[in-house]
């Protein structure tokens, strides 16, 4: 049942040193502000899952709190690469990073799987394409029916899923809006799931009947955090910062300014600190 | 009448001259998305665009920095799960066309997006496939767009990250694909097909002012002209000014704070 709490109890309750943690979000409603807790915390030893590292696993990577990592694109998307996590990987700065490699149908697949209680998933994926033959978790089951040789990766079973979400109730029953990504599977296939949100409101009046709805049974915790996917965004809150997204290539590229960046900004601040970006960008977006 | 363009722009306007109003696109970021969205600006008002957020029949007004913006939701005619995009309509046949980058491609347009040197310990770690592997697979047939250096066309892939044609031949039927691969390949300096056995690819146009001389230099395998080559016609007003504004509105919305 969903305990609406702060972020450092919400991170401190669920999330645990060694966990395998899934932070999604499909480039939209990313969750910033939980990622920056978690350094925050000093959680270590972790083993990331994400379809798209993106910004906020370049983060986790770059202060060494992430032993591995699961993955299907580690770039910056549309800007280049996600320089702490190429370092981790070209020279084990600041620690190596074990990593298991797959194509976003796979991880979709997986986390589909994992939501279903399923042990794996079945694709027909990977044809002639080499990351069969360098990750050992990508394996082939044939079709009872027909005799088809098909990809089977892993159930994606993370300890803890964290998302980002528009907005919830008081129960703590969750609404996602717009592009949804895996959201849905990544808490459904969790031992423990933590949701922050934009609004906590008194009626969640879903747009229709069919919108996404997490039920408060189905989450361990959710958080009033306003902004908490910036840079990311918050469809009908506010748009991505593509800006930042640009900015943070050189911020990422040296390791002396990626450290200073994560104590200016993530050491010495706070969640509050990401109700600026909402509140700004929601009158600039007006 | 003939106006001054750049070989990006020549680029960008000859693949979106490949697709068609009919065509229902998987979109791939950069390159791919500036030359999808201009062919539906001019030529093919009503073709399908998909990217891979799960966003169908997208329209944007700016092209998206990332494959997930909001603008691609915002203008979609429907918006889905990642697990449902790939599962249903990449997996399930629905796509007639999947259109690439990539960092480097082969002769057989096989590309690689992965790594650079050994994949245990590269030399350069690349993002990655993301979708491809299965769009290359899963899509009626496959054109790529990249611009043609040596350091992007080269010899040999240290990994393939999705297949093109493999080594050539029936490669793809004898692993049991039905779909037809890469049909297209559009630099800045010409245009590639696969030959219809070989499938080496072939250079059938040539961008204006351009030499054959200019394409060996910045091509990293013994180049192969096919027997009747055309010069790619030059990009028309339309064309051209279609580019240049979504570029520039582009530029000024990825700036803004």
């Amino acid at each position: 049942m969903a305990k609406i709490c702060t972020l450092a109890e919400a991170i401190g309750d669920n999330v645990r040193d060694g966990d395998t943690l899934a932070m999604e979000g499909f480039t939209h409603l990313i969750p910033y502000a939980a990622g920056h807790e978690i350094i925050r915390q000093g959680r270590k030893d972790l083993f990331l899952v994400r379809m798209t590292p993106d910004l906020i696993y370049d983060q986790l990577i770059g202060v060494g709190a992430a032993r591995g990592m699961k993955f299907s694109w580690g770039g910056n998307p549309g800007v280049g690469s996600l320089h702490r996590f190429r370092d981790a990987v070209e020279n084990q700065w600041p620690r190596p990073l074990e990593i298991e490699e797959h194509s976003h149908a796979a991880m979709a697949n997986a986390y589909e799987a994992g939501a279903a209680n399923l042990p794996f998933a079945v694709l027909r994926g990977y044809i002639g394409a080499d990351l069969a033959k360098v990750n050992p978790n990508i394996r082939s089951v044939t079709c009872p029916f027909t005799g088809e040789v098909l990809a089977a990766v892993p159930a994606i079973r993370p300890d803890v899923s964290i998302i980002h979400a528009q907005r919830a109730d008081r129960q703590g029953n969750v609404l996602i809006e717009g592009i949804s990504g895996v959201q849905k599977e990544a808490v459904l296939a969790a031992t423990r799931s933590i949701v922050t949100v934009e609004e906590i409101v008194d009626e969640l009046n879903p747009p229709s009947p069919n919108a996404v709805v997490l039920p408060r049974w189905a989450i361990s915790a959710v958080v009033h955090v306003p902004g908490g996917a910036f840079p990311s965004y918050a469809h009908g809150y506010y748009p991505r910062s593509n800006a930042f997204y640009i900015a943070w290539d050189k911020i990422a590229r040296d390791r002396d300014s990626f450290t200073a960046w994560i104590r200016e900004n993530v050491l010495a601040g706070k969640p509050e600190d990401f109700a600026r970006h909402a509140v700004r960008r929601a009158a600039n977006a007006a | 009448m003939a106006q001054d363009f750049t070989p990006t722009e020549m680029m960008t306007i000859a693949a979106a001259r490949a697709l068609s109003n009919d065509d229902v696109c998987f979109v791939g970021i950069g390159a791919p998305s500036a030359a999808c969205n201009v062919a539906r600006l001019t030529h093919a008002p009503d073709i399908t665009l998909i990217y891979e957020s799960g966003t169908i029949g997208t329209k944007p007004d700016v092209l998206p920095l990332s494959i997930g913006d909001g603008e691609l939701s915002d203008t979609a005619l429907f918006t889905v799960s990642v697990p449902e995009m790939f599962r249903y309509w990449l997996q399930g046949g629905r796509i007639t066309t999947g259109f690439l980058g990539g960092a480097q491609i082969d002769r057989f347009a096989n590309l690689n997006t992965t790594v650079v040197g050994p994949y245990d310990a590269p030399k350069v770690r690349l993002p990655g496939g993301g979708g491809a592997p299965e769009i290359s697979s899963n899509c009626g047939q496959i054109f790529i767009t990249m611009a043609l250096t040596n350091r992007g066309f080269v010899d040999h892939l240290d990994f393939i990250t999705s297949m093109g044609h493999g080594e050539g031949g029936d490669h793809r039927a004898r692993l049991g694909m039905k779909t037809r691969g890469p049909t297209r390949v559009i630099t800045d300096l010409c245009i590639f097909e696969p030959d219809p056995v070989t499938k080496e690819l072939t250079v059938v146009s040539i961008h204006r002012g351009v030499t054959r001389g200019q394409i060996e230099e910045n091509c990293g395998w013994p180049v192969r002209f096919a027997k009747e080559i055309v010069e790619t016609p030059i990009p028309t007003a339309t064309e051209l000014s279609v580019l240049r504004d979504i570029n520039a509105r582009t530029k000024r919305a990825h700036e803004a704070a």
